[in-house]
């Protein structure tokens, strides 16, 4: 059977799948907050923007993120409508490693403009000796390889997201 | 233990990332080759959504938003099956829908169309499907509405959906249409999709799921991307 074709999220999914980021009257399944910060002294925050290929922050993305680990199945969700500067955050903890790859959250992104969701990585600056060895890390171009890891800036990692251009994301094929 | 590799996109069927008549694509579509990833754990697995607990009326927006009465338009009732491309039913499959109210109008705080909102339908459900893949939505069907692509576009009266199967290499959004709608050959969202991949965006009215006295039924049947091996059996 054939596969049933992508279309766009468009500009309105906010008062359904981020309902109360968005302050709409419809319960949340998922939020940006992974972990509960007051219960977790180890929470990390993740943030960043998305930028279209004009170097403008995309004011209605939504972010999914995915972490899966031997300790932790995590989810969230973020759109980038509501914070200052079309930021998105997410509270976690830092995922670890599996079978000896650098640890990592996988990144799904979906917005007007985009027919089909694209996906990514987010890898961790912190890693150095993991990131050196790590097979997806280094089957992407080296001068490409900088655009799948956050930076970091205490506890909190900086990740943008470049949609298109020569500072563009790395994206893949999954 | 067999490794399990789930397929790609099927291309034929799935839009491009560049579709320049539809204009926002031009600036947010990625310009460099995709990056082919060998799956590992994190794209083998997924969100579990069996704990999550739906309100009473998350799959009938007929009824889950109502304050002095009810929603105003044609009710409709969806019904469909989620499947991987083999045909076999995924259960707990996250349903997540919104649409247009009935005047082509959504209630999100950046549609500024100039139609009325309804304050007994807010336009957003949610469900899971069950052992055997199916889910069911009562709803108003949705209006067209007008935005800004070119001049005098509208869109197709249509439903978007999000699902979220067993693992992130399932996730799909997408919209279901209507039959016989004469906006969509018009429509460069929908004409997006590769000719062969069009008719599986169509819902089909079904008059055995039509409710008498009630509303209309309509079928719209999902295919998610399978994998290369049945899973791995424990010994
Ligand atoms: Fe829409």
């Amino acid at each position: 059977m054939k596969q049933t074709p992508s279309q766009t999220v468009g500009p309105y999914f906010a008062y359904s799948l981020t309902p109360e980021q968005y302050l709409y009257d419809f319960k949340s399944y998922a939020d940006s907050v992974m972990v509960n910060p007051l219960e977790n002294p180890d929470t990390i925050t993740i943030t960043g923007k998305v930028f279209d290929g004009a170097g403008v922050p995309i004011p209605d993305a939504m972010i999914e993120v995915w972490q899966s680990d031997h300790q932790n199945q995590l989810f969230g969700r973020c759109g980038t409508g509501t914070l200052a500067d079309n930021r998105f955050v997410f509270y976690t903890t830092k995922p670890t490693s599996v079978n000896g790859q650098a640890p990592y959250l996988s990144v799904i992104i979906f917005m007007r403009g985009q027919l089909i969701h694209t996906y990514t990585r987010i890898y961790f600056e912190d890693e150095v000796t993991l990131n050196e060895t790590d097979e997806v890390l280094n089957s992407v171009p080296s001068d490409r390889k900088h655009t799948l890891i956050a930076t970091k800036n205490g506890n909190s990692y900086e990740f943008n997201i470049i949609m298109q251009g020569e500072k563009e994301t790395v994206f893949f094929d999954i | 233990m067999s490794q399990i590799i789930y397929n790609s996109f099927d291309r034929e069927v799935h839009p491009p990332y560049l579709s320049p008549d539809y204009q926002s694509t031009v600036l947010r579509a990625p310009s460099k080759p995709l990056m082919v990833l060998k799956q590992s754990l994190s794209e083998l697995t997924g969100p579990v959504f069996g704990d999550f607990n739906l309100g009473e009326f998350d799959n009938d927006l007929t009824k889950n938003a109502l304050k002095n009465g009810q929603p105003l338009g044609e009710r409709i009732v969806v019904h469909g099956k989620v499947m991987n491309e083999n045909g076999q039913p995924i259960p707990n499959t996250l349903i997540e829908i919104w649409q247009a109210n009935a005047a082509g109008r959504y209630i999100h705080k950046v549609d500024q169309h100039d139609a009325p909102l309804d304050p007994n339908f807010l336009g957003a459900g949610r469900c899971i499907t069950d052992s055997e893949g199916n889910y069911k939505f009562y709803t108003i069907k949705p209006g067209a509405y007008p935005w800004g692509n070119h001049h005098n576009a509208w869109r197709p009266n249509h439903i978007h959906f999000s699902l979220f199967g067993a693992n992130i290499t399932n996730r799909l959004v997408t919209q279901m249409y209507f039959p016989g709608d004469p906006l969509l050959q018009y429509d460069p969202i929908f004409l997006g999709v590769p000719p062969k991949g069009r008719d599986l965006l169509i819902s089909a009215f079904d008059l055995s799921l039509t409710e008498p006295s009630f509303a209309l039924g309509y079928r719209f049947n999902f295919v998610l991307r399978g994998h290369n091996a049945t899973p791995f059996e424990r010994q």
